[in-house]
């Protein structure tokens, strides 16, 4: 609580004072070969993570990535003129040099307010994508880079349980990297239409704009936790695609497991189901298959998801929690299938 | 030429960057390791800085070097996130003269990181062999041109130094004690194994194939004047991982590799065999994968005492038809008389007779395996650019 008081005091004066008409996004921060060192450098935001500019595009996902139960504020800031294409099949969102992905993570401080931590970006730069993480300072008015990470002391109550207090890690640059990799270049993960959503429709609007995308291609992701929305195993597989598949596909981290969630066809000893691990040490927990039909309790994958051991955990990055909404998902697609 | 010209150009602005123990060791080594430029080095001062999180460079053409493996300690007792101690992802890096300890997960990994140099590096599970260490000391994957030359690895719940998925791999003058594979070269093409010492490992030095990974068809390997002795330390590995399968008291071990060629090696005190050659035995999945090892030669390898204590199933009742002792050299049989190892060495050597790969090990039917006249044409040496032998001289 004492840090979240001042964060706090900031906020209730934020509202009061008058929004300044002049804020604008620096084209240049966004596109000049160097690391500004604040996060006031670009102009996202007017004076505190929760003033983002009126230019910038606020969407969400259906499905998440899962970041230690944390509330997450993505921003998309296109440059002006600039226009965004669709990729046929996958959704994949093409952006324009100088566009800025801009995500926020946060707790609510216990009291109903969300208490913004720290903010990413991935910048859209000439010679391709560059990753920033910033950490938002006490008094909630700018951000500063934080090259090599941070771990951050942060207490929540995720729902229907007690409160927690877990060493939160904010990422190093190297290992914004290391979700964002495609054949070792930087790349976007969660821009993919079929899993976005606008709170304003306008927003789809302006980001679609010129792009000639007609709305009729993309499949809709499953909510992984909406049983209206599709039955276990379709929202099992979209959650996997969230969560693994950034690393668990040829292109990407964790190419050299052989174990691939993305959207490709392979034998199914890729996709987990009898796949013995190659690289696993003791993440295997003494089982045999990262999938044993029927046997989440045989599963490799259910047991480090369930573990909070670096050297057993997954993902590996920013897993301070067990998602135990997320892993009795993946318990019952296992269960249910067939011995 | 790309190469050179790169490495030229990275020297004429490089600087050092010094990094010393104290507060914020953390920060402050990653951020360097962030903001070094090609040609740098990052420096690391003696002492032990105590690490909470693993360490990572993705800057091509960076040396990061300690003081030596005794003075500067990276030290991973208290790691809360990420699967490895320190992770190299970019090309043309030398790591040198510093130690690991006590990763949760992996010592030092390196992906996709071609022209790699791994010199005079200490990499130790401080308790010893115990199944809560990490599973890797020294892994590099996915890449070209690798060379580990005169580090330590012990204690590795898996491989010491374990290369894999990658082509061109020198790994010589190093010592592997205390873990469950001492080396192993896996799914990998073209590597010599030479100048080492295992021994204290569950097995030696293996050189395996698995099936379902994106390169497989491992071949062309040399393992040449290792001493691979006493490798009797009970096997705990993790189950489900391939080296849980590996017995206890084994010298080198080549699972469905070919083109391999091991000689002038000194091994003994290895209590199932010194030599031992065998199919992927499991169930797999995958058309392109082929589990049966072929044109493995074996010549002129010193052998002291094997096969006292055999760790497979249906092993000792084999030991016990044969007198009381296995041979120093065993093949099971994979794939017929045409796959056979071809031996010159100077002992006994016997076939299992398993020579189909779904045969349970405990229909052994086993025979003598006969020494062969004609050997292979020897394998090329492999050479590494010349920046990477460069690096350690």
């Amino acid at each position: 609580m004492r840090l979240l008081l001042p964060a706090l005091l900031i906020l209730g004066a934020a509202t009061i004072l008058p929004a300044q008409d002049k804020a604008s996004v620096s084209e240049a921060a966004i596109m000049q070969a160097d690391m500004p060192k604040t996060l006031s450098e670009f102009g996202f935001f007017d004076g505190g993570a929760g003033r983002p500019l009126p230019v910038l595009i606020a969407y969400s996902l259906r499905t998440p990535l899962f970041s230690d139960y944390a509330e997450k504020q993505r921003f998309i800031y296109l440059p002006p003129g600039k226009t965004v294409q669709v990729e046929e099949g996958s959704g994949r969102i093409i952006f324009p040099v100088g566009t800025a992905i801009i995500k926020s993570f946060g707790y609510d401080d216990g009291g109903g307010t969300l208490r913004i931590l720290e903010t990413r970006l991935l910048l859209r730069r000439t010679d391709g994508w560059t990753a920033l993480p910033y950490v938002w300072r006490e008094d909630g008015r700018d951000a500063d880079l934080k090259l090599g990470g941070k771990r951050i002391n942060v207490r929540f109550t995720p729902p229907g349980r007690t409160q927690q207090q877990i060493s939160y890690a904010v990422p190093n640059k190297n290992q914004c990297k290391q979700c964002h990799s495609s054949n070792n270049a930087i790349e976007p993960v969660g821009p993919l239409l079929g899993n976005m959503e606008f709170a304003d429709s306008r927003g789809k609007e302006r980001l679609l704009r010129g792009s000639g995308y007609r709305g009729d291609k993309i499949m809709s992701f499953a909510r992984w936790d909406d049983p209206a929305s599709a039955n276990v195993a379709t929202r099992a597989a979209s959650y996997l695609f969230v969560n693994c598949a950034h690393c668990h596909r040829p292109s990407g981290s964790a190419s050299n497991s052989g174990l691939f969630f993305d959207e490709g066809h392979y034998p199914p000893a890729n996709s987990g189901i009898g796949k013995r691990p190659v690289a696993a040490g003791r993440g295997s927990g003494g089982h045999e298959f990262v999938i044993a039909p029927g046997h989440p309790e045989r599963s490799i994958l259910i047991y480090r998801m369930n573990s909070l051991d670096p050297g057993v955990a997954m993902p590996e990055l920013g897993r301070a929690t067990v998602h135990m909404e997320g892993l009795s998902l993946l318990e019952q697609w296992i269960k249910d299938m067939p011995d | 030429m790309a190469v050179l010209a790169a490495m030229m150009a990275f020297s004429a602005s490089a600087k050092t960057i010094i990094v010393v123990n104290g507060d914020d060791a953390q920060e402050r080594l990653q951020e360097a390791l962030i903001l070094a430029e090609p040609g740098d080095i990052v420096e690391i001062s003696e002492g032990r800085f105590r690490l909470t999180d693993g360490l990572s460079l993705d800057v091509d053409g960076v040396t990061v070097k300690g003081q030596g493996s005794q003075k500067t300690i990276l030290d991973f007792s208290s790691q809360a996130g990420a699967g490895e101690g320190f992770l190299v992802s970019s090309d043309d890096v030398v790591l040198r003269e510093f130690a690991v300890e006590n990763s949760k997960g992996d010592g030092i990994k390196s992906k996709g990181a071609d022209r790699i140099v791994y010199h005079k590096l200490r990499v130790e599970w401080t308790g010893g062999p115990l199944s809560t260490n990490g599973a890797y000391g020294i892994y590099p994957v996915e890449s070209q041109d690798v060379l580990i030359d005169s580090v330590l690895v012990r204690g590795a719940s898996d491989a010491g130094i374990y290369v894999g998925q990658s082509r061109n791999i020198i790994v010589r003058g190093s010592t592997a004690v205390e873990n469950v594979a001492g080396i192993e070269i896996e799914n990998s093409y073209d590597a010599d194994v030479y100048d080492n010492v295992t021994t204290k490992n569950t097995g030696g030095i293996l050189v395996f194939d698995l099936p379902n990974l994106l390169q497989k068809g491992g071949r062309n390997v040399r393992i040449f004047a290792n001493i691979v002795i006493n490798n009797m330390t009970q096997n705990f590995a993790p189950k489900g991982n391939i080296v849980a399968s590996v017995p206890t008291g084994t010298g080198i071990m080549v699972m469905a590799n070919r083109n391999v060629q091991i000689f002038d090696n000194v091994i003994g005190d290895n209590g199932t065999a010194n030599i031992m050659v065998v199919g992927y035995r499991n169930d797999f999945d995958d058309a392109g994968y082929n589990p049966i090892p072929s044109m493995v030669a074996i010549w002129e390898n010193q052998h002291l005492r094997a096969g006292w204590a055999p760790d497979f199933p249906g092993g000792a009742e084999i030991m016990n038809a044969l007198g009381g002792n296995l041979p120093p050299i065993f093949w099971d049989g994979a794939g017929g008389d045409t796959h056979a190892p071809l031996i010159a060495d100077k002992v006994a050597a016997l076939n299992l007779g398993l020579t189909d790969i779904k045969a349970s090990p405990l229909s052994a039917s086993p025979s003598p395996l006969a020494a062969h006249g004609a050997l292979p044409d020897a394998l090329p040496q492999i050479i590494l650019p010349e920046s990477m032998e460069a690096a350690v001289r």
